[in-house]
């Protein structure tokens, strides 16, 4: 049961989203959601997505899985929704009671649908087509100018991908001693919450325990092989930018610069102000 | 001409140590000091090049105290510890130190650092600076002489436990080190998995000359050793080739080890009257020996 949990889920497949260098799709991600947030008229939104569906397809990706990601926040759109249809001043569309729903707010409510989805559809893109390892790689070599600021960069990264190694371990190693328990006659499944919750006790603590250990040992064969934190590493396999990559680069700024310019173009913006005062309000 | 032949003579020495004591102090609950416990006590061993040694003790002997001493993760109390000529307690060659004497620990999965086996036998190399293309070749060879080289792309999850260690095996061999300690790397296998291990350090010690250390508390593994040290509370009660060790029987089951079973069956016909010679080690050997007999 708790193996269907999957973190940093990842497609596996040929496509030129996998190939491209971690960099890229990390800034892409960045550049993107600033993007999203920056417009102010429908004709951003529309290029937006013509560019999200682009990559969607370049990915080899099946949208299935990429709609996977929205359940998860599903709860935060439904809440985000229903306070900014309520609680957004403006002219009257419906009331009843003591609730009303503005014009203004059915606006800023679709908005913000729009703006999430496409900010999740959008990273989970990149964790799809990205191996955990890849990932860290990336992050450690795209934010290794923090070392100026004495930052351990290279130490955070190696922390992440020794937590993604471990997670199955882990996992396997709370299946184990669940099945333990549960042969000594532990109950996981009835009561209510706090019941269930302190029945977990016995699970959790020889977890800690274990983990606690397990990172002793580690810890000493890191040593053992001369792991010295980040600096005078070498890297089996350096991230090297590709033609590729630098086309993908020229692509992305060229569709930022485009798309903020058209969505907070102010002819365009009063153009759909005015029709939607047209409208609506008449 | 002194001078020379006593550089060669230090260099053959791999690993020494002398009267090596290591004392801890025992704590109760609330970390008040109860006693001193000597895990270690006057421990002279030597280890020349090329050499596979056997370290034999059942648990809480020392011996894995003995080896975290090998690679500066514990440091002497008293007496000193040399590998490849450097004393462990100098803080600027510790590096140097742990590079030229590998180690491989028990539990598999608590060594094993990457997700996918090459990149776990490349992380000595990186942590020591070797440029990419060498460790690409370095990661090859490593591999290949444990013979793990088709699964390379394989996590390590996917691996049994037999396999586990010959990649942890691997991952030292990629350092290019002086010599191999393993502390018992069979502890956590099943007899399969064992042999394989076995196997894969026999094969480094003939093949590629690696001076090996092996600790473990099965007799069988080290009968193809030069020489074996038997310790037994944090002293070496005993030393010599495999067949002089084996000859010992009573000894060494007041030791609480296990015999071989070819030794063990030789001793008890050899008391029953059959004029066998001690220290028998493997089957064949006895059935040779036996033979004779009539």
């Amino acid at each position: 049961m708790i193996r269907d949990i999957t973190i940093g889920q990842y497609y596996q497949t040929k496509s030129v989203m996998h190939r491209l260098d971690p960099r890229v799709k990390l800034l892409g991600t960045l550049l993107f959601v600033i993007a999203i947030f920056t417009y102010k008229n429908p004709v951003g939104y529309v290029l937006g997505i013509i560019f999200l569906c682009t990559v969607i397809k370049l990915s080899h990706v099946p949208i299935k899985f990429i709609t996977k990601g929205l359940k998860g926040i599903l709860m935060i759109l439904l809440l985000t929704v229903l306070i900014n249809l309520f609680l957004t001043p403006g002219t009257a569309l419906v009331s009843f009671w003591k609730l009303t729903i503005t014009y203004e707010g059915v606006a800023v409510a679709l908005t913000m649908i729009l703006r999430l989805t496409m900010l999740i559809m959008g990273s989970s893109i990149v964790t799809l087509t990205t191996t955990p390892n890849n990932l860290t790689d990336g992050l450690e070599k795209g934010l290794g100018f923090m070392k100026i600021f004495r930052v351990p960069v290279g130490d955070v990264a190696m922390m992440m991908s020794i937590a993604l190694r471990f997670i199955p371990i882990l996992l396997e190693e709370t299946d184990r001693i669940m099945k333990a328990q549960l042969a000594r006659g532990a109950d996981f499944e009835s009561g209510n919450l706090v019941k269930k919750a302190r029945a977990l006790v016995p699970v959790l603590v020889p977890l800690f325990v274990s983990a606690f250990r397990r990172a002793g040992d580690l810890a000493m064969a890191m040593e053992a092989r001369c792991y010295r934190g980040g600096d005078g590493r070498t890297k089996m396999k350096p991230l090297i930018y590709k033609k590729r990559d630098v086309i993908a680069y020229i692509v992305l700024f060229a569709f930022m610069v485009i798309s903020i310019w058209m969505g907070r173009w102010s002819v365009i913006t009063d153009f759909f102000n005015s029709l939607y005062t047209d409208l609506i309000l008449k | 001409m002194g001078k020379p032949h006593k550089v060669k003579l230090k260099s053959m020495d791999i690993v020494k140590t002398d009267n090596l004591v290591f004392e801890y102090i025992r704590r109760d609950d609330e970390g008040n000091p109860t006693g001193v416990t000597t895990a270690l006590d006057h421990v002279n061993i030597d280890v020349r090049q090329g050499e596979f040694v056997g370290i034999l003790g059942h648990n809480g002997s020392g011996k894995s105290t003995f080896a975290k001493h090998l690679n500066a993760i514990l440091y002497p109390t008293e007496g000193t510890v040399i590998v490849n000529g450097m004393n462990t307690t100098d803080e600027d060659k510790l590096w140097d130190v742990r590079s030229s004497a590998g180690m491989v620990f028990q539990n598999p999965d608590n060594q094993i650092i990457g997700q996918v086996v090459e990149e776990d036998v490349g992380f000595g190399p990186e942590n020591l600076g070797v440029p990419t293309k060498e460790i690409w070749s370095r990661v090859e060879e490593s591999l290949r002489a444990v013979g793990m080289l088709e699964h390379r792309l394989k996590s390590p999850g996917k691996l049994s436990g037999g396999q586990k260690q010959r990649v942890s095996i691997a991952g030292v061999l990629a350092m290019h080190p002086k010599c191999i300690i393993l502390d018992e790397p069979t502890a956590m296998l099943d007899p399969s998995g064992r042999r394989e291990v076995v196997r894969a350090i026999r094969g480094l010690n003939d093949v590629e000359k690696m001076t090996v250390i092996l600790i473990t508390h099965y007799m069988d593994e080290v009968v193809h050793a030069d020489r074996i040290f038997v310790m037994d509370k944090g002293k070496v009660v005993m030393q010599g080739t495999p067949r002089e060790i084996f000859s010992e029987v009573p000894a060494l089951e007041a030791l609480r080890l296990d015999v071989p079973g070819p030794t063990r069956i030789a001793w008890e016909l050899k008391r029953k009257g059959l004029p066998l010679p001690d220290g028998i080690l493997t089957c064949e050997e006895l059935i040779t020996e036996i033979e004779k007999c009539r």
